[in-house]
């Protein structure tokens, strides 16, 4: 009899194990279950659509062929319970969907702030597509607008909102941006760049309320008693993965889903990818949550190959990330921060736990108008490194750090205060690339 | 901010109009669509980032709408095989 493969969610890490599984299972049943009626979406791309380029469409990486082409049926659906004793998964209409193999990659969803007014409508998240089109329904020349929130997802908020024309206030709990994984003058290059270009940040200022009137957003009411009239409230405080259904089954979980290095959960035949999976990492040592589109993609890979029977063990490579930071290409690799950020709880988007875990390191940096590079060196290699702007060094930068490459010869010429890092870099990376490819 | 200005395209732009094509790096790519949306002659460059292989289509005019308007710079110009001088 075929195998009877099931999957929970539809984002990057299930399509990518529906993949795995049928270029290894080509009988298997494949069939993903999703409660979101738009399927499968590139949910990074959203901030383009805000921001106006690309159109809604274009967010859709699959045609129907695709599916076709793959046989993945596809079912939305609640699913309301897992049952593993049974094999098997009860929908919130009362069916039950038998499997041999389950992944659960159910995602993350943004973390709800308990604040008087957040009912009204107008206040917005950003979650799916279905948040993205009712932001842009509302977004009107000559409206106002208040984020709230740290991270990616705030800023993808706030630069989304100006370039459709919404005057944009955007409040920081703190005295600067995404104070975990930028440094201070990181920060400050985007802040800048935000308000030159008319957005209003407020520091230390946090919202006591929503205001409104006819069920409608009318403002908000700052701690310290100011008002600020607004049409909307957008609100990006982080992402929780949705571990319902492996609670509700007796999973072991802590802040996501515990898997092994199979990405196999406490529970045999249950697999679990993506922002829902709590994975060891061998960087940190510890066991981490990532919210990246890469990690998600890999780490479906692997799963839906475990699921065929096959024993792979998945090694986490280094965190990595590219985002546009106040229109600046940025690129993440590594662990470059360290401490909290007082506008995030738990976990952004677009964010690795990895990226805080800054051990023993010395920052080399170079800083010319909003090119910034900055790289953490530690007793051997390098640790982390973080590209804003020109992005030629990113990826000689991202294979020196995932590889572990000896950068003891240039060391000591990294930490010198007028070191010039891009030139240091680029002729190390050239030499040590032909030893690698020779070896 | 908002719409961004297409870059400078690459100096080497010339030279990969006669031998070369346009390569991703799938590490860098969130399958947003911007390339396919941007190529004029419709190629789905997107699925050659996911599939992490070079756009050797042969109606690609390597005109570099893709590699400017990706905002995670995952696409590069890089001279084929076949024209490859070393480096």
């Amino acid at each position: 009899m075929a195998q009877r493969y099931l999957i929970v969610g539809m984002g990057a890490a299930s399509i990518a194990a529906a993949e795995a599984i049928r270029s290894r299972d080509p009988g298997g049943e494949i069939l993903l279950v999703s409660e979101e009626g738009d399927g499968y979406y590139s949910r990074p791309g959203l901030a383009y659509y805000l921001s106006g380029e690309v159109p809604e469409q274009q967010l859709f990486p699959f045609t129907e062929d695709d599916f076709d082409r793959l046989h993945l049926r596809r079912l939305h659906a609640r699913v309301a319970s897992l049952q593993p004793q049974s094999r098997e998964v009860a929908l919130e209409d009362g069916r039950r969907l038998p499997y041999d193999r389950l992944l659960l990659a159910t995602g993350s969803l943004a973390v709800q702030v308990g604040l008087p007014g957040v009912e009204l409508d107008g206040v917005v998240k950003l979650d799916d597509v279905g948040d993205a089109r009712r932001i842009l329904k509302r977004c009107r020349r000559g409206r106002t607008a208040v984020v709230v929130g740290g991270g990616i997802t705030a800023l993808e908020l706030v630069e989304g909102l100006h370039a459709r024309r919404v005057h944009t206030h955007y409040f920081l709990r703190g005295d600067r941006y995404w104070s975990s994984v930028l440094d201070e003058t990181e920060s400050k290059i985007v802040e800048q760049r935000l308000q030159e270009e008319g957005v209003q940040i407020h520091y230390h200022s946090e919202v006591a309320e929503v205001l409104g009137k006819r069920g409608r957003v009318t403002g908000v009411l700052t701690q310290d008693g100011r008002r600020i009239d607004c049409d909307l409230v957008g609100i990006a405080i982080g992402v929780r993965p949705r571990m319902e259904l492996a609670e509700g089954a007796g999973l072991a979980t802590e802040r996501g889903i515990l898997v092994d290095e199979h990405l196999q959960t406490s529970v045999p035949d249950v697999f679990a990818a993506g922002d829902v999976a709590q994975v060891f990492d061998p960087f940190s040592g510890k066991s981490v949550l990532d919210t990246l589109w890469g990690v998600a993609v890999a780490q479906g890979r692997v799963a839906g190959r475990n699921m065929t029977d096959q024993s792979e063990a998945y090694h986490k490579s280094v965190p990595f990330n590219v985002t546009r930071l106040a229109g600046l290409t940025t690129t993440i690799i590594g662990t470059v921060g360290r401490g909290r950020d007082k506008d995030v709880r738990g976990i952004a988007r677009g964010d690795s736990e990895t990226w805080r875990h800054l051990p023993d390191s010395f920052a080399a940096q170079d800083v010319s108008d909003v090119n910034r590079l900055r790289l953490l060196v530690g007793e051997q290699r390098l640790l982390g490194a973080l590209v804003m702007g020109e992005q030629t060094l990113s990826r000689p930068l991202y294979q020196l750090v995932a590889h572990q490459a000896d950068v003891t010869p240039i060391r000591d010429r990294l930490l010198h205060p007028s070191a010039r890092l891009g030139d240091l870099v680029a002729s190390f990376w050239a030499e040590w690339r032909e030893r690698h490819e020779a070896a | 901010m908002g719409r961004p200005r297409a870059r400078k395209l690459s100096d080497a732009r010339h030279e990969v109009l006669a031998g070369g094509w346009v390569v991703p790096e799938p590490v860098r790519c969130v399958q947003c669509g911007i390339c396919s949306f941007s190529c004029p002659i419709d190629i789905d460059v997107r699925r050659h980032a996911w599939l992490g292989e070079p756009v050797k289509d042969r109606h690609c005019l390597t005109c570099g709408e893709c590699v400017a308007r990706c905002p995670r710079g995952v696409l590069r110009f890089a001279r084929s095989d076949l024209f490859e001088r070393g480096g």
